[in-house]
């Protein structure tokens, strides 16, 4: 079994937890010495650096969150002088002002050492091609995974997303083995790929790693079955560096988050309480070993569980469940709350595919749930009464899953659009 | 028994403009038309004399389409002439789930699409009371 950096990654569970508290402690009088924001709110609950001596004191310090970030912006919440920073990424921001992290030379070495993880527990060698069509530039999802894919050294594919056709071009002639994109991407490319008459046995790929999107089980397995690869998850955020927080191993149960950079909690988001690991909740993170943006408990609203059962893989690091969806993805739809990730699930499961949007409104006081679908040629017969019962079936399966009742709109194939980066799954227009 | 190409339309405005549209571009002439509908989607049925290309011209434009088997029945123009047809077609115990008209130029002659639940019982019940049925090769005749 091959691990990028095999003794950290296999470490015992004591050594993880000596690492941590050092770390902790030290990354808390850095903080305390260089960013005044932060040691405002621990002066404001009475707390100094003293008094947080190993990871059992952390509970003890307050939150950051993405507002927090808002209003330090731009250089507030930067640790180290800014002749030692050597680089910005900057979030594409679904909600709100951008986010801007800043990193010293080292720092994006600690990243991409994460990113190299990622691709090692993929399978990736030096002997493979891996083409990187996440976004290159502020977007943190090329830029990590490029400086990954060196470390380890394969043949890097800088392609970024968009020009699918030649995306195609560059997988088909450089034969390659890995290919690192959004899923949603992916799965566009699969759908390309299939018009284009290649089949999965005509596709050199053999691993995926997708992430920067919430996506399905059901989602991984067409997209496994559309290219004939293993599809692997990773998780980051542009905040803790970018991708490789956490990543998957061949298990495919869950991410290993990279403890001996990032000390993960789960919270109850109401109450800010930790909760036992196993309940959901809302992760947090506290970053140990980066200098020029040390966040410390960074609420990132993305609801998962944490399991520190023993995994096949032989690491060590406790792994994450797919976020559910991110708390801010939540709708509140007639009182119910809606994760657009459970549509998704009901559609996937129907034989549907993932080209779909939702569309909420209000009509007459009340809130409306229009799931809009394409139709596909597999779907489609003459008998007017099939289609509309396998309709009122997809819409059953929705009430059944959400608790209240969506309409279903078929629509015609290609009239969703389709995604590069990030999906756009939900049109709210309630103006509230 | 002829074919039916059966075309899936969005409930949107301009679906069904779009569809002629490319099959008027491409020179397909359709000898026969009909559109169901329910609130949320359509179905257009068409009645073509060269199936395969247009089924081709429907696929490179993206329209989702099926094709099916259908029944087109002279119909002497005179009153009861429809009864007669539908008179075989229930001693035979065969369902019509639709029909529609179909453009021909034979004079006293009226022509009629059958979607039925039963294609060859219904047919040979047809021959056996005296109808006339066109087949796929007729058509450009009619």
């Amino acid at each position: 079994m091959p691990y990028y950096q095999e003794s950290i990654e296999t470490a015992p569970r004591e050594q993880i937890r000596q690492w941590q508290d050092e770390r902790l402690v030290k990354q808390v009088r850095h903080v305390w010495d260089n960013v005044p924001y932060y040691r405002r709110k621990m002066e404001e609950k009475g707390l100094t650096p003293d008094d947080i001596r190993s990871v059992d004191d952390l509970c003890k310090l307050p939150f950051l969150s993405k507002a927090d970030l808002r209003e330090a912006y731009p250089y507030g919440l930067v640790g180290t002088p800014l002749k030692d920073c050597v680089r910005i990424q900057s979030t594409s921001g679904t909600t709100g002002k951008r986010v801007v992290a800043f990193y010293t030379k080292e720092d994006i070495d600690l990243w991409e050492d994460c990113c190299a993880r990622a691709i090692v527990a993929a399978g990736g060698t030096n002997e493979d091609v891996c083409q990187i069509s996440y976004g290159y530039g502020l977007f943190t999802g090329g830029p990590g995974l490029n400086g990954g894919s060196h470390k380890v050294g394969c043949l890097t594919v800088p392609t970024s997303s968009g020009n699918t056709e030649r995306q195609i071009m560059f997988i088909m002639d450089l034969s390659a083995t890995i290919l690192c994109c959004t899923p949603s991407y992916a799965a566009y490319i699969a759908e390309t790929m299939k018009e284009m008459g290649l089949t999965p046995d005509k596709i050199p790929l053999k691993a995926g790693i997708f992430g920067a999107e919430a996506w399905s089980e059901e989602m991984r397995h067409d997209i496994e079955k559309g290219l004939g690869i293993k599809a692997y998850d990773i998780y980051g955020l542009t905040e803790l560096s970018g991708p490789g927080v956490a990543f998957e191993c061949s298990a495919q149960t869950g991410m290993h988050i990279n403890e001996d950079h990032f000390i993960a909690e789960i919270i109850d988001p109401d109450t800010g309480e930790v909760l036992p690991d196993g309940c959901q909740g809302e992760l947090v993170f506290t970053a140990i070993t980066k200098k020029a943006f040390p966040l410390i408990r960074y609420r990132t609203r993305d609801i998962c569980v944490l399991s520190r059962e023993k995994c096949p893989c032989g690491r060590t690091h406790v792994k994450m469940s797919k976020p559910r969806g991110r708390s801010d993805d939540m709708l509140i739809i007639r009182g119910v709350n809606v994760f657009p990730s459970q549509i998704e699930t009901v559609l996937l499961n129907k034989g549907y595919s993932a080209n779909y949007q939702i569309i909420v409104d209000r009509v007459n006081h009340s809130d409306t749930l229009d799931v809009q679908v394409e139709m596909t040629q597999e779907m489609f017969t003459d008998n007017m009464g099939d289609i509309s019962k396998r309709q009122k079936d997809l819409a059953d399966g929705l009430r059944s899953m959400l608790g209240i009742g969506a309409k279903v709109t078929l629509v015609a194939p290609k009239s969703i659009v389709r995604s590069e980066g990030k999906a756009v799954r939900v049109i709210d227009k309630r103006k509230i | 028994m002829v074919k039916q190409i059966s075309v899936f339309l969005e409930n949107k405005p301009g679906s069904l403009m779009e569809m002629t549209r490319v099959l008027g571009e491409n020179g397909i002439d359709m000898r026969a038309f009909s559109l169901a509908e329910t609130s949320d989607f359509g179905i257009a049925r068409l009645i073509v004399d060269d199936v395969y290309k247009t089924t081709t011209i429907l696929k490179d434009a993206g329209f989702i389409h099926s094709v099916s088997s259908v029944l087109a029945v002279e119909i002497p123009d005179v009153p009861g002439g429809l009864c007669h047809v539908l008179e075989a077609l229930k001693n035979e115990k065969v369902n019509v789930e639709y029909m529609y008209a179909f453009l021909g130029t034979k004079k006293d002659t009226a022509y009629m699409i059958f979607k039925v639940t039963h294609d060859r019982e219904a047919a040979a019940a047809l021959t056996r009371s005296g109808i006339v049925m066109a087949e796929q090769e007729d058509l450009s005749e009619l």
